[in-house]
């Protein structure tokens, strides 16, 4: 596990919300007994550290939740594997049907006969990407342990790592240059105008959208679950009289969003997989 | 307030930007996820093929709307 980067995504003191001084002056009247109504913010993602606070190996709720996914996985797939029999029980054919969907739908239908060089890796990714995706929808752990950048940053560029790696094993420094940056077929003059722009492409912008998409898939889901349930709470305590019933489509919402960020998890955990299948590909491919 | 202010905006301007931001990623997701569609219901034995590039697509399309979530945080 490495401690996450936070540069990225720094918190910054600076007013984000956009509201009316009359929805603040309702909102006001009718929060006065209570604290008031409190909306996410990114902060949310930078909760206070509580062991080996200042050392690089700092520990907080979110790094917890990290390893709390990570055990699950590995407990999940060795109770399938430990007893893994020629006609599956329940639990084995689950895990089966999950690998076989890597394997099948992901990495044999983008790589084609490279698929199997690549299908430990792929699965690997796979797998942490979901299940670190899915502590999002967890009861008390509440929280994507992909929504700090850390964890995308270290996935994202061990594929970048990968398919340079394969691709100059190939081809060689010039030859894999030369294949990602000159594709062929143009009139010459347009050169100048493609080759920074596939410069920027392979070595920048893949590594840094895989790792961004994920992480703002995720804070995103995270502040919209946070803000349903936030103002159920509130609608439901502190706002008065007729306002209260507004609380039922926040609990209805949120229960929505639930449902939805569960599909979220999934889709993000196979599209990065199926970009990192996709962008292997490109390395390895013959023709450009 | 005085009596002929409606309505006050306060805060920062900037944050209109995502909502701005997620006009053109939106109309790109509903002419790619059409198109798809499209294609699937014409020729549904290469149903597979076409969600895979899809999905690919919809990836490349939905991290410009994601970056406009980014920097309404940073900047």
């Amino acid at each position: 596990m490495v401690r996450p980067c936070m540069v990225a995504l720094a918190p910054r003191p600076r007013e984000c919300a956009l509201t009316t001084v009359a929805t603040n002056q309702l909102l006001a009247a009718t929060g006065e007994e209570g604290g008031g109504f409190h909306p996410p913010s990114i902060a949310e993602f930078f909760p206070a550290s509580f062991l080996f606070e200042g050392t690089p190996f700092e520990m907080n709720r979110i790094i917890l939740v990290r390893l709390v996914a990570a055990a699950v996985v590995v407990v999940l797939f060795v109770i399938a594997a430990r007893r893994a029999q020629l006609v599956p029980g329940r639990g084995q054919n689950l895990a089966e049907m999950g690998l076989d969907f890597v394997r099948v739908n992901i990495a044999e239908e983008t790589l084609g006969h490279n698929a199997r060089r690549f299908l430990p890796m792929l699965t690997t990714i796979f797998f942490a990407v979901l299940f670190m995706n899915l502590t999002g929808v967890v009861p008390f752990l509440n929280i994507a342990s992909t929504s700090l950048i850390g964890m995308p940053i270290v996935l994202a560029l061990w594929v970048y790592v990968m398919y340079i790696g394969v691709g100059v094993r190939k081809f060689g420094v010039g030859g894999y240059l030369k294949n990602n940056l000159l594709p062929p077929g143009l009139p010459k003059p347009l050169y100048v105008l493609v080759t920074p722009i596939e410069a920027l492409q392979v070595f920048l912008f893949r590594p840094a959208t895989l790792a961004l998409r994920l992480t703002a898939n995720m804070i995103a889901g995270h502040l919209i679950l946070v803000l349903c349930f936030g103002a159920t709470h509130y609608f439901l305590f502190e706002a008065g009289g007729a306002l209260k019933i507004a609380s039922v489509f926040g609990l209805v919402a949120g229960l929505a969003f639930t449902l939805f960020e569960v599909l979220v998890a999934a889709l993000q955990a196979y599209i990065f997989t199926l970009l990192s299948a996709v962008y292997l590909n490109m390395a390895v491919e013959e023709e450009h | 307030m005085d009596s002929t202010t409606l309505a006050e905006v306060s805060g920062n301007v900037a944050t209109i930007g995502y909502g701005l931001g997620t006009l053109g990623p939106g109309i790109g997701l509903g002419i790619l996820i059409g198109k798809a569609l499209e294609g699937i219901a014409r020729q549904p034995e290469v149903a597979g093929q076409l969600r895979t590039t899809m999905f690919i697509g919809v990836a490349f399309v939905e991290v410009l709307a994601l970056l406009g979530l980014v920097t309404g945080f940073l900047f």
